[in-house]
């Protein structure tokens, strides 16, 4: 059972793509719920809409081709998208931390890595540290750059000189979050530049700046899907420790089913935009009840090939640029009824919920 | 969620596309496109018709009083000799575009096939071909052109073949450089794999991807050579006068450019013009090329 | 010569000690050069109707030994042998001349396809040149579309109407047209969802069933390997550590390296958590100065002195199990896993 406060509401949400021609429905009325210290995965295939959902969450979604349609995400009896722009800001790099995929385009690569982390720790304690100070860090307030959303948590500043005129505490701050990440020798990999550094370890150095504020939700874009595999389970059972240590919550967004299988404690599943499924990971696994869920588990690659094909889902993703007023998965689904194209599946249930109407 | 059309109507659909993202997708490329034809029709009109779509013979002396500013009779006004500006800049049009489009079109069909074909083979064929553009690159292009020019005599064919010398190897550098990238593909690998001789291999893989680059630079470099030639021209190794060339009329009206400023001055506005069109539809395609992933 | 499998079916490719080694920097002298040692003493055979898993992480060497395979790569020493014929014999100069009897699927199916071209006449490319009229290879294209499941009006599309899961079959109809006898596969599915990648893995088996050929299959995903190899060969810092029947290797792998690549993928079963329980140490090994003796020492939690020194070399150590661990014999890989 979920227990504990609510620490996030997502409440009907819904945000489209502009493009050209159409609209593009990415997210279509989700509703979940996070809770303080859980650990929760929304897994999709591509094109479902799970980062859009992790963008949207704290306001990175680039606005001009993204529009949020409906919905609100409250933080914490907050609800965000009435916040100012400052505010909403503070809260991304205070109390939620975000991490994505590829480190090498999220993290500057003129810079060394006592810059980028000093920046953010920096700029959130701008708001509490004298005007001079401010300017020791050539930290202009209000000027990020507008590129790709990534971008938009790491100013990019004239930081050349920030090392040499660093606070004490600053360095403090940032080894001792060089040292929750596990990375060994934190001095000389401050001095460094993120190509010298292995994946795995510009990995940390992301989870470190996400972390180094202490923040109360930590959200994970395919934070692993880059990396080798057993880099991926160290940074898999740091992230998991760290959880623990912090009692911070965790979003991560995967395509992996065994990475949300050894994580998560609850699953979202998501399809076309839309939450199908949202359970307690154990009974996800064994007991799948919406169709997709169900036919994702069996395409998984079974022990050999002798035991048999793999199962498969026929069909493909339905085109998103339709406003779909019955189930998105009609025409793939092998229990589909004359209900499930005429209306939209809601999400029902207590504690594990689904969008089906075989349930209904 | 693919329909099935035909494939004439998928072809018809694809050239509006293309006519839409690139030549008219935003506002440089199309001001920038409309420009560049008028220059094309215009030289074309002009060398079709033999002169006589314009007002004036443009060698004929005293078609009106000399010096005579701009007015209803003569549009641009009229030189020392009384001969109208107006019909001189415009006989003057296709000289440049008739060397432009030359050199820009054998410096990128010698120099992209050859860079394409340095690319992909890469070895001692590479090392070669980059040692003969350094050489070329070690000098002024400028220099190089003058002495080429100088040599072969003054005239605009000479003039032709001393810029096509000089420009060549800018478009080999680039087309190497693509070539180098296009190789790695994976298409390109498999064709290896399946057998395909070398030479089908650049024909139907490598340069059709080259090609889109070159275009685009090549667009953009049309105008340096007006420029370049104007600049040339300007220095008397062109066509010589009384022919008109819009380098040497800038040369020979600038001691009037007090006591007559437009004599001197449309000319240089005229290169100026179409310099800056060339850079505006090349601007223009490489924001369009950007912005739909060329 | 190593002979993982238990068939006696003919032998398609046999490989001898092969390495591959790039130069690193443009060192005038020979004697300062440095060299990545990509593939660092493979030999290996692949059977008809067989499939070869070569798994490994970045850097393992895993893509470069594929190329070597197929020719596009000349080893740097070593011997390669197609049905018994040494590879070079069928490369003139920088052509490969195998007449598609070896063919390859890439992983990007993006940048498998020249998007200038139509789907017919990529498929036609590995068999054109070959004396068939050209109404028979239009045929051909028809027959090998249906036979990746597409419909045979997809021969006039181009690759950009696609969707990545057709791309990726158009590769598949590409590499089968000309009736190959090897097929390497380069992380077939690697770019694809679940639900595509089932499908893909089907139509492989599918076809192997049908036409018999081989397949090297590389790939990082030990879950699609355990699924597809008849053999699996587990490839670190340029060699192989461990080779053997796939089933046997995955119950019971003997390196400890193996065992380390199977606990670290995560396996969609929550009630199986050994996240916080296995030991990974370290991290990838450098190419140009691997670690001396075992290349696995830095990282293995059971390391001696000896394999720091001594590098071991590929051996039986049961029927049809290769190791390459001096301990193999005495090392129990389940205590990888701290039990709790």
């Amino acid at each position: 059972m979920q227990n504990g406060e609510v620490l996030l509401r997502v409440e009907d949400l819904s945000v489209n793509y502009h493009s050209e021609d159409a609209a593009i429905h990415a997210v279509s009325h989700v509703n979940f719920d996070i809770h303080k210290k859980q650990v929760v995965a929304v897994v999709g295939e591509s094109g479902c809409g799970k980062s859009t959902l992790a963008l949207s969450l704290i306001g990175l979604l680039p606005a001009p081709p993204a529009e949020v349609t409906s919905g609100k995400v409250v933080f914490e009896d907050k609800d965000v998208f009435s916040l100012p722009a400052r505010e909403v800001q503070r809260i991304r790099g205070t109390d939620i931390g975000m991490i994505f995929q590829e480190p090498l385009s999220s993290l500057n690569p003129v810079l060394k890595v006592s810059d980028q982390i000093g920046e953010a720790i920096a700029i959130k304690r701008s708001r509490q540290t004298k005007r001079r100070e401010l300017k020791a860090y050539s930290y202009k307030p209000g000027r990020l750059p507008l590129e790709s959303p990534y971008r938009k948590l790491v100013s990019t500043g004239r930081m050349g000189h920030l090392r040499r005129r660093m606070p004490q505490e600053i360095e403090e701050q940032m080894i001792r979050a060089l040292k929750l990440v596990r990375i060994p020798d934190p001095e000389r990999i401050l001095d460094r530049y993120p190509f010298e550094l292995s994946g795995g370890m510009r990995q940390r150095v992301m989870i470190a700046m996400a972390l180094s504020e202490d923040p109360k939700l930590l959200i994970a874009d395919e934070p692993t899907t880059a990396l080798d595999v057993t880099t991926q389970a160290q940074v898999l059972r740091l992230m998991m420790e760290l959880v623990n240590e912090l009692n911070t919550s965790l979003l991560i967004i995967t395509h992996d089913l065994g990475v949300a299988a050894q994580i998560a404690e609850r699953v979202l599943v998501m399809y076309a935009g839309v939450i199908v499924e949202d359970a307690a990971v154990n009974d996800l696994f064994a007991n799948p009840r919406h169709p997709y869920t169900k036919g994702l588990l069996t395409c998984l690659p079974k022990a050999s090939k002798k035991v048999g094909k793999l199962g498969s889902i026929p069909g493909s993703v339905i085109d998103l640029r339709q406003d779909v007023k019955w189930c998105q998965f009609a025409d793939r689904c092998p229990y589909v009824m004359k209900r499930c194209r005429e209306e939209s599946p809601k999400l029902e249930g207590d504690e594990n919920r689904v969008a089906c109407f075989l349930y209904s | 969620m693919q329909q099935t059309t035909q494939p004439s109507e998928r072809r018809k659909r694809r050239i509006v596309w293309f006519i839409r993202t690139y030549i008219l997708g935003n506002k440089e490329a199309a001001i920038g496109f409309f420009l560049v034809l008028a220059f094309y029709l215009i030289s074309i009109a002009v060398t079709a018709t033999k002169g006589r779509l314009l007002p004036y013979d443009p060698i004929q002396q005293g078609v009106g009083s000399p010096f005579a500013p701009p007015n209803a009779h003569t549009w641009f006004g009229t030189d020392q000799l009384g001969r109208d500006l107006f019909s001189r800049i415009l006989a003057a049009t296709p000289n440049d575009a008739l060397i432009s489009t030359f050199v820009i079109l054998v410096a990128g069909i010698f120099g992209g096939f050859l860079g394409a074909l340095s690319g992909y083979k890469g070895g001692l064929i590479d090392e070669a071909l980059m040692r003969v553009t350094d050489i070329f690159f070690a000098f002024p292009s400028l220099v190089l052109a003058m002495v080429i020019a100088v040599v072969l005599g003054p005239g605009l064919t000479n003039m032709m073949y001393a810029l096509a010398i000089v420009w060549w190897p800018t478009y080999a550098r680039l087309s190497r450089g693509e070539a180098l990238k296009v190789s790695q593909y994976n298409y390109v690998e498999s064709a290896r794999i399946s057998g395909t001789p070398t030479r089908t291999i650049l024909l139907k893989h490598v340069l059709p991807n080259v090609i889109g680059s070159l275009l685009v630079y090549a667009t953009l470099d049309i105008g340096t050579v007006v420029l370049t030639y104007s600049g040339l021209s300007y220095l008397g190794l062109a066509i010589q006068p009384p022919q008109p060339d819009w380098g040497s009329m800038v040369a020979i009206y600038q001691e009037y450019l007090i006591y007559a400023p437009w004599m001197p001055l449309f000319p240089g506005l005229v290169i100026t013009l179409v310099v800056v069109s060339f850079s505006l539809f090349g601007d223009g395609l490489r924001a369009a090329q950007r912005r739909h992933g060329g | 010569m190593l002979r993982a499998s238990s068939t006696h079916n003919e032998l398609v490719l046999e490989t001898k000690d092969i390495r591959v080694y790039f130069p690193v920097g443009r060192s005038l002298l020979k004697r300062n050069r440095q060299y990545i040692h990509a593939v660092d003493g493979v030999s290996v055979s692949v059977r008809e109707a067989e499939t070869l898993a070569v798994v490994g992480e970045s850097g393992s060497g895993k893509t470069t030994l594929c190329r070597a395979f197929v020719g596009l790569l000349h080893p740097t020493s070593g011997s390669i042998y197609y049905k018994g014929k040494p590879l070079e014999s069928f490369l003139t100069g920088d052509r490969i001349r195998l007449e598609g009897k070896v063919q390859m699927v890439f992983q990007d199916p993006e940048s498998s396809l020249n998007p200038y071209m139509k789907v017919g006449d990529i498929l036609s490319e590995p068999i054109s040149r070959r004396g068939f009229s050209r109404k028979e290879v239009v045929d051909q294209c028809s027959k090998i579309l249906e036979l990746v499941g597409l419909p045979r009006e997809f021969a006039e599309r181009r690759p950009s109407e696609l969707s990545g899961g057709q791309k990726q079959r158009v590769s598949i109809a590409r590499a089968m047209i000309s009736n190959p006898e090897l097929v390497l596969l380069d992380e077939p599915t690697s770019a694809l969802d679940v639900a595509v990648q089932s499908q893909i893995l089907n139509l492989l088996v599918e076809l192997q069933g049908v036409y018999g050929m081989g397949y090297v299959l590389v790939t990082h995903n030990i879950a699609v390997a355990q699924y597809l190899a008849d053999i699996i060969a587990v490839m670190y810092a340029g060699k192989f550590q461990e080779v053997g029947p796939a089933e046997e290797v995955m119950a019971r792998p003997f390196h400890p390296y193996t065992k380390t690549l199977i606990d670290a993928t995560p396996s969609p079963d929550p009630k199986i958590r050994n996240l916080l329980r296995i030991i990974i140490r370290g991290e990838s090994p450098s190419a140009i100065n691997p670690p001396t003796g075992c290349r696995f020492h830095p990282r293995c939690p059971f390391a001696q002195d000896r394999c720091k020194t001594e590098e071991p070399i590929l051996r039986e150590v049961m029927p049809n199990r290769f190791v390459s661990c001096h301990f193999a014999e005495e090392i129990d890989t389940a205590l990888l896993t701290e039990s709790k």
